[in-house]
């Protein structure tokens, strides 16, 4: 049944991956031009990435960046592991609408999450400013601070929440799929409860765990609108460094950075699928031996 | 044993109520209430003056999903008969582009499609604009009179947003829909093919039926940030074609300080998507995992 | 192997942490929101190393936004830079701190005719970081005869190559100046008519596009023929592209002062006031002036220019453009500061400007 593509549908998809590399690969390009056009080439040079290197705003925002998505990911699996087995284990008729509720963030559009967030972190501190006052005026011994502001912690909780759906989404079918007698056996056969979660579930869910850490994390690198609402003065993350650029002149240092990005992720890619495809092959092996 | 395993979930319960069912409460106050905070339907009262921003919108984001189907579903479809090599290799790089944020890659279209950016430029020195000047020179009427042009206009049309939506999403249709078709069940077109049905009649009854929730889930992935983008509009669009996230985004930390309209504007906006996704379930029922990876 | 990933996925985390954990101790801030493009970047870094204070430096894209940002609560700012009518909203709004003079011994650098102005008369909350005027930029190589009026803006023979400026203050004021009306009016009949002319233009298509900042990009490549904007900014354009002109209408202008305030729930008051007189001395002037190329308020950093520049670049310094960004008395004459607007022309102002993007 296997029908390899006809040259014509080989010559379409080729012209796809044209149309969605050909403007990264010109970032690429003239990252290493040594004017600062984005469009005429004047000759080859480092210049931008030197400059990069000193820029402390670019920087301080690509390290927020990866800061916030390295957490955002790990808090996110985790919990968002525990919340699909806690909702697996529900009765479908709790279930069905606290899915509905987990899918809102995902499904809603980003600005309109980006938006309610904003309001709620304002209003939150409102509450909490009054609430702090009165707390200290109670008491001597522990001073709550009365003024608390967006920043760092609200871009963290902002991208938990929005990866959160995405790894339930991703571990609950492999915990629909699981044999639900495994978990009863295992605790027949003398484990104690916590040996079978460790040993039985957590191994059985194991691949939809890792595509929704990996999908949270794509969208946490790829995410501007919602940093952009709930960031406050004290963080940037690199997409709101660009957009506040693209206002007004945008340096090619931001070209640099993109070829940097770009390069480190391809090289990431590219171990995880020889070494993936490499135990395909080992496991391949041992299946005819 | 299962019902103790149920009580995993309540922490994420808390934080749903904390950090996503108050938040869009609180929208829905907003757009209820006057700038002092007492009760008022005004907002919603004068949202018939952004029909157009809303037609708009819509009109946009509908042509880019539809691009974006008419694009990714072939590849999905091509892709997955594929050797599995050229499959995996072929995903990664229909996603390593989204690792990179997308207002880099909205950039770099910037600079390709400004009045002296790299497409005008190239259509320059192959000759392109002046053999544009040269034929509409020969229609006009008062050849005299003509004014040639320098370029043509790429940038800040609704063309370049469109274009800008399409490269930006493009993968959130692939994805599903090409993860829906690779897991289809062999068997099943090939007992369709054993009881006689031609390529076209496999693809029309097997395949296209059974990829329809992927189809869906990529649909709506598409859609709803096109129909809310305002960075997309801002970069490309130049300003002067406003969309419903340029005016909702304009109301809250923009140049019209007016947080109630903007609340109203994205309670309306949440409501469409809510439809769409209603009526979008009434055809797939129940097959929400397509939407992964 | 994906354990080695997760494995190193964590590694990094933890290192990350540390390492900022370490350092974050104690750390003095100032969080500083001014406008793109408006200030020599080396100067951040001088006081961060000369004070060790840590200054997060943010732009806004108009005072508008700016006000949005602060009244969203998103935008939690010691220092802004906003400009004189917004800074008479802000204090009547009661949204500024009284600043304590003391702490800014560079104040009384500052030239006398830039104090006690409409929109802080007492001198309590501001102190004065450039002026400068508003006028027209043109691309001499795309344009017919030189340009003089503000017709220019909304005239159709220029169809698709004028920017119009993105704030709605801005665009107003050019549309009333052109219809003959001041720029101050309470008038809503004649708000309401330059409204009527600006969607007019829109509407047949004169503007290429509304812009703020991105008129650098767009100016300096020849994308477009006409803008309307700052007669600093079209010095920094000039540097790129010789074949641009500037040119203050003859219907008049707006001038204007943009000055550090500090926003009254301000958590870093000291490192804003220390902020602040850094940026006033005589050397940030300079450094500044020949940056951004708007006329600096400190009197004396602003006589010297034209020396300070010839010791830096070994060449005298063009004095049409010295006057085009100190602009000479007898255009001044013809140019008026914005005063705040009651609240109901600027709710007025919000919806017209809502209604033209539409």
């Amino acid at each position: 049944m296997k029908r390899s593509n006809s040259l014509l549908s080989r010559v379409f998809m080729a012209l796809v991956f044209v149309f969605l590399y050909a403007p990264i690969v010109l970032l690429i390009i003239f990252s290493f031009n040594a004017g600062n056009s984005n469009t005429v080439w004047q000759g080859f040079s480092l210049e931008w990435y030197e400059k990069l290197f000193r820029d402390r705003l670019i920087m301080q925002s690509v390290y927020t960046t990866l800061l916030i998505s390295l957490l955002s990911t790990i808090i996110a699996t985790v919990a968002g592991t525990f919340a699909a087995i806690g909702f697996y284990s529900m009765r479908r008729r709790i279930r069905d609408p606290l899915m509905t509720v987990n899918n809102i963030p995902m499904m809603n559009a980003d600005i309109v999450t980006g938006v309610s967030l904003c309001l709620f972190f304002v209003a939150f501190f409102n509450f909490w400013g009054d609430f702090a006052v009165w707390f200290n005026s109670l008491q001597g011994v522990i001073q709550l601070p009365t003024r608390l502001t967006m920043g760092f912690g609200t871009l963290l909780i902002a991208h938990v929440c929005f990866n959160i759906p995405y790894v339930i989404l991703s571990v609950g079918p492999k915990l629909r799929q699981m044999d639900k007698n495994l978990v009863d056996a295992a605790q027949d056969l003398g484990c104690t409860w916590m040996q079978a979660f460790w040993k039985v579930i957590i191994p059985e869910i194991k691949p939809g765990i890792i595509s929704g850490a990996l999908t949270a994390f794509t969208m946490s690198i790829d995410d501007f609108v919602i940093s952009y609402f709930t960031a406050g003065s004290s963080a940037s993350t690199l997409a709101m460094t660009i957009y506040g650029m693209t206002k007004k002149r945008v340096s090619p240092e931001i070209n640099a950075v993109s070829t940097l990005l770009f390069v480190t992720v391809l090289v990431l890619l590219a171990i995880v699928n020889i070494r993936e495809a490499r135990q395909e092959r080992r496991n391949a092996h041992r299946l005819h031996a | 044993m299962k019902n103790k395993l149920s009580w995993f979930a309540v922490p994420y319960v808390v934080w749903i109520a904390l950090f996503v069912v108050a938040p869009i409460i609180l929208v829905v106050i907003y757009a209820f209430s006057t700038a002092d905070g007492s009760f008022t339907l005004d907002n919603f009262s004068r949202m018939g003056t952004y029909a157009v921003v809303f037609g708009r919108s819509f009109k946009l984001a509908i042509i880019a999903t539809a691009v974006c189907l008419l694009i990714g579903y072939p590849i999905s479809y091509l892709m997955s008969r594929e050797g599995p090599r050229f499959q995996r290799v072929g995903m990664v790089l229909i996603m390593l582009p989204m690792w990179m944020n997308f207002l880099l890659r909205t950039y770099s279209w910037m600079s390709i499609l400004e009045n002296n950016g790299l497409l005008n430029r190239l259509f320059q020195s192959i000759g392109l604009i002046d053999l544009y000047n040269q034929i509409a020179m020969a229609l006009s009427a008062n050849p005299a009179a003509y004014e040639p042009i320098t370029h043509f206009q790429l940038i800040n049309t609704q063309g370049a947003v469109v274009l800008g939506m399409v490269y930006n999403y493009l993968p959130f249709m692939i994805l599903p829909i090409y993860s829906v078709i690779v897991k289809l069940d062999r068997s099943l077109i090939e007992a369709a093919r054993d009881l006689g049905a031609n390529t076209f009649h496999v693809f029309r009854r097997v395949i296209l039926p059974l990829s329809l929730p992927g189809v869906l889930s990529g649909i709506t992935m598409v859609f709803v940030p096109s129909v809310s983008t305002f960075a997309i509009s801002k970069m490309l669009g130049g300003g002067t074609e406003m969309m419903l996230g340029d005016l909702i985004e304009q109301q809250f930390l923009g140049g019209a300080y007016n947080p109630q309209l903007g609340a109203a504007i994205s309670l309306v906006m949440m409501l469409i998507v809510v439809v769409c996704m209603v009526v979008m379930n009434r055809f797939g029922e129940g097959e929400e995992q397509a939407v992964m990876l | 192997m994906k354990k080695m990933l997760a494995l190193a996925m964590i590694l990094t985390t933890v290192l990350t942490l540390s390492a900022c954990g370490g350092s974050s101790e104690e750390e003095r801030v100032v969080n500083v929101c001014s406008w793109g493009e408006y200030i020599d970047d080396s100067l951040i870094y001088q006081f961060e190393d000369e004070t060790g204070i840590k200054v997060n430096y943010q732009t806004a894209e108009s005072n508008e936004a700016l006000y949005s940002l602060l009244k969203t609560g998103a935008g939690d700012f010691d220092v802004i830079v906003p400009s004189d009518y917004m800074i008479a909203r802000l204090i009547d709004e009661g949204m500024l701190a009284e600043l304590n003079y003391d702490n800014i011994p560079n104040y009384a650098l500052i030239d006398d005719a830039y104090k006690g102005l409409s929109f802080d008369p007492e001198n309590k909350y501001t102190v004065p970081y450039t002026w400068g005027t508003v006028g027209i930029i043109y691309n001499t190589t795309m344009v017919d005869e030189p340009i003089t009026s503000w017709d220019a803006m909304f005239d159709e023979k220029y169809a698709g190559n004028v920017l119009m400026i993105r704030n709605s203050r801005d665009a107003l004021a050019a549309a009333l100046l052109d219809l003959g009306y001041d720029l101050n009016t309470t008038d809503t009949a004649q708000i309401q008519e330059a409204y009527e002319l600006l969607a007019d233009a829109k509407n047949k298509g004169v503007y290429q596009a509304f812009v703020m900042d991105e008129i650098f990009n767009k100016m300096e490549g020849g994308n477009a023929a006409i803008a309307m904007y700052y007669a600093g900014d079209y010095l920094t354009m000039r540097e790129s592209n010789p074949d641009l002109a500037f040119v203050v209408p003859e219907e008049g202008s707006n001038w204007f002062v943009d000055a550090m305030c500090v926003l009254k729930d301000a958590q870093h008051k000291d490192e804003a006031e220390e902020w602040i007189n850094f940026i006033a001395s005589t050397e940030s002037n300079l450094a500044n002036m020949d940056y951004i190329w708007y006329a600096s308020p400190n009197k004396e950093a602003l006589e010297s220019y034209p020396a300070y520049y010839e010791e830096t670049y070994g060449e005298p310094l063009d004095m049409g453009l010295y006057e085009i960004m100190a602009a000479p008395q007898e255009v001044l004459d013809r140019c008026t500061l914005y005063e705040n607007l009651p609240a109901d022309i600027l709710t007025l102002y919000n919806d017209l400007w809502t209604q033209l993007g539409i």
